[in-house]
């Protein structure tokens, strides 16, 4: 680092960490309505009324006040559907994350950590998964089998462990040499022991980077599945699916897909900077 | 340096065995595909008709490695729905996928290389931030949405552009901006990373020293090194970009090989699907391929 970039610092990390505090207040946000929603949503997201189909939002003329963001085409409250929406955005990000970090942190730390034979295996792994088209893919599982909520999870969670997989390997291939595990290892510690109490607690702030990073994916893919009709099932009130189902109604009142478009976009952008934050906070820089 | 291409070599034709044993389980999960087939009014005999139709009534491993010797000749089938070879489909449908990601990869590389360039120039500015910050929104940006946002806007309202097909090179302006999102981001990141450092390197000092001008030190000189890793990153991203049309493709109503897989799953068209899935596998390994081969070529250094 040359001295120029440290003088210049200063005003950077204001504006960096103005980022992360408003990705903080979305993703807190986020968060409070997808685990309160069924306790903060005003009507039932589910209860249809042709009577008042398609109420327009607030800032529009003759809106009505009981229904702050309007309704769909099926007179279901936009507002309600938003928020139940966060919750299934929220359930599936964090799940799939779940699946796929213990998937690829699993094999990244294999590979990383022991190398050789077993490092190139997981490297094949990784550039097969690479490959393989995930939208493309995910499709074909969900059209086969069915859409529901587990089989999504499992499916996008068996697809996106490649970034942990390639995190989890370089970093721990770092750690690997460090006197920590070499005095571990002479102290007599079982593999499994070095594994998960020295090399797993060094590398832990690189993938928590990488865990937000891809909630983030997990919830745009969940969206764009959901939007082709193999994603969520409705009537859950997925933003992928209000987008889809509003999309005959679009050129007429453009607000049915701005609304929920806007909260997925938010959100994610959201995400992203936390974990742009959190990358900057812990000190671990992308590799570029 | 040709030892270094045969190991790739390898590896790619590896996946690709890969890729093809996971295309044919992935048609398979779904139980009796002679069930699907026939639909949910068939009979008994209908679903044994069908069996025996399509050869399913024959061991899992047989019809594994026949599709397998068919494919590797490149006879990938017959589609179950329009009854013609799956190889002309495809064959068909790439035209206006390829040209739908060429389009994509060429806007963004026109974005992003400016963006990148004038962000190191001027780091720590409030270009700069701006610049990432839009990388930001282009990460978090549903393509799909933005598709329809377009198509409100230039579509509707302005009525600059046709909203789906195509018949003429309008019709892929819009799909195409939608496509370039997608890599902007990763494209302009690359850039700025690349010019940053190789401005502070030795040889821009050198460069400096001799009084050459600033643009002829910007664009000869740190550029030339910079672009190495975009140009080659740019050959993967092309392969993703292909992979990810499938989603514009149904939005904008492009009838490329993303629509035709979208289509054959709705359709339960199974030998279309998992070609589909192989094809572009097979493309990304032989644009990762093309992506290494550039390195080499434009990077002396990489060579040895």
């Amino acid at each position: 680092m040359s001295a120029a970039i440290t003088v210049n610092a200063g005003p950077r990390r204001g504006w960096k960490s103005a980022g992360t505090w408003i990705g903080a207040v979305i993703v807190g946000l986020a968060l409070f309505c997808a685990i309160f929603a069924p306790l903060i949503v005003p009507h039932d997201p589910f209860a249809q009324d042709l009577n008042r189909r398609l109420l327009v939002p607030f800032w529009m003329e003759g809106h009505n006040p009981d229904f702050i963001l309007g309704t769909d085409q099926l007179g279901r409250d936009y507002l309600s559907r938003l928020i139940w929406g966060c919750r299934i955005s929220m359930l599936i990000g964090v799940t799939v994350t779940i699946v796929s970090g213990v998937i690829g942190i699993t094999i990244g730390v294999l590979g990383g950590f022991f190398g050789g034979r077993i490092d190139d295996a997981v490297l094949f792994a990784i550039t097969t998964r690479l490959s393989i088209p995930v939208v493309l893919v995910a499709l074909a599982v969900v059209g086969l089998l069915g859409t529901s909520m587990t089989l999504l999870v499992l499916t996008l969670g068996l697809l996106l462990w490649d970034r942990f997989a390639v995190v989890a390997r370089s970093t721990s291939m770092q750690v690997r040499n460090l006197d920590f595990v070499a005095a571990a290892w002479c102290a007599g510690c079982s593999r499994f022991r070095v594994l998960s109490r020295e090399v797993l607690p060094n590398i832990a702030s690189h993938l928590v980077v990488v865990a937000t990073l891809e909630i983030a994916l997990a919830i745009l893919l969940e969206a764009t599945l959901s939007f082709l009709g193999l994603g969520v099932p409705p009537p859950l009130p997925s933003w992928g699916l209000m987008i889809a189902e509003a999309k005959d109604y679009m050129f007429f009142s453009p607000w049915v897909i701005v609304i929920p478009g806007v909260a997925l976009f938010v959100l994610v952008l959201g995400i992203n900077l936390l974990g742009d934050g959190l990358r900057d906070a812990f000190g671990t820089r992308s590799r570029s | 340096m040709l030892r270094f291409l045969f190991r790739r070599l390898i590896v790619a034709l590896l996946v690709a065995a890969t890729v093809m044993t996971l295309a044919f389980v992935l048609t398979r999960l779904s139980g009796d595909l002679a069930i699907s087939i026939a639909g949910p009014n068939a009979t008994a005999a209908d679903i044994e008709a069908v069996r025996k139709a399509y050869g399913l009534d024959r061991p899992v491993l047989t019809q594994f490695f026949d599709w397998v010797g068919r494919a590797v000749t490149g006879d990938l089938g017959n589609s179950y729905f329009f009854q013609t070879r799956v190889s002309t489909l495809i064959a068909e449908r790439m035209p206006v996928t390829l040209t739908l990601g060429l389009t994509g990869l060429s806007l963004a590389l026109l974005i992003s290389i400016p963006m990148g360039i004038l962000a190191a120039v001027r780091e720590n500015t409030n270009f700069d931030r701006a610049v990432q910050m839009v990388a930001l929104i282009g990460q978090a940006m549903p393509s799909f949405w933005l598709g329809l946002l377009l198509m409100i806007i230039f579509g509707l309202t302005l009525g600059w552009l046709p909203i789906s097909g195509t018949g003429s090179w309008e019709h892929f302006v819009m799909p195409g901006i939608v496509l370039s999102f997608s890599a902007v981001p990763a494209l302009t990141r690359l850039t700025r990373a690349g010019m940053i450092q190789a401005m502070s390197s030795d040889y821009i000092r050198t460069a400096r020293a001799k009084g050459l001008s600033r643009a002829s030190i910007l664009l000869k000189h740190a550029l030339r090194n910079a672009a190495i890793p975009v140009v080659a990153i740019a050959a993967v991203q092309l392969g993703f970009m292909l992979g990810g049309s499938i989603v514009i493709e149904q939005v904008f109503a492009l009838h490329g090989v993303g629509f035709l897989a979208w289509e054959s799953i709705a359709k339960n068209d199974f030998p279309v699907v998992q070609a589909v899935v192989l094809v572009l596998a097979v493309i990304y390994v032989a644009l990762t391929m093309v992506s290494d081969l550039l390195n080499a070529v434009l990077d002396p250094r990489l060579r040895a």
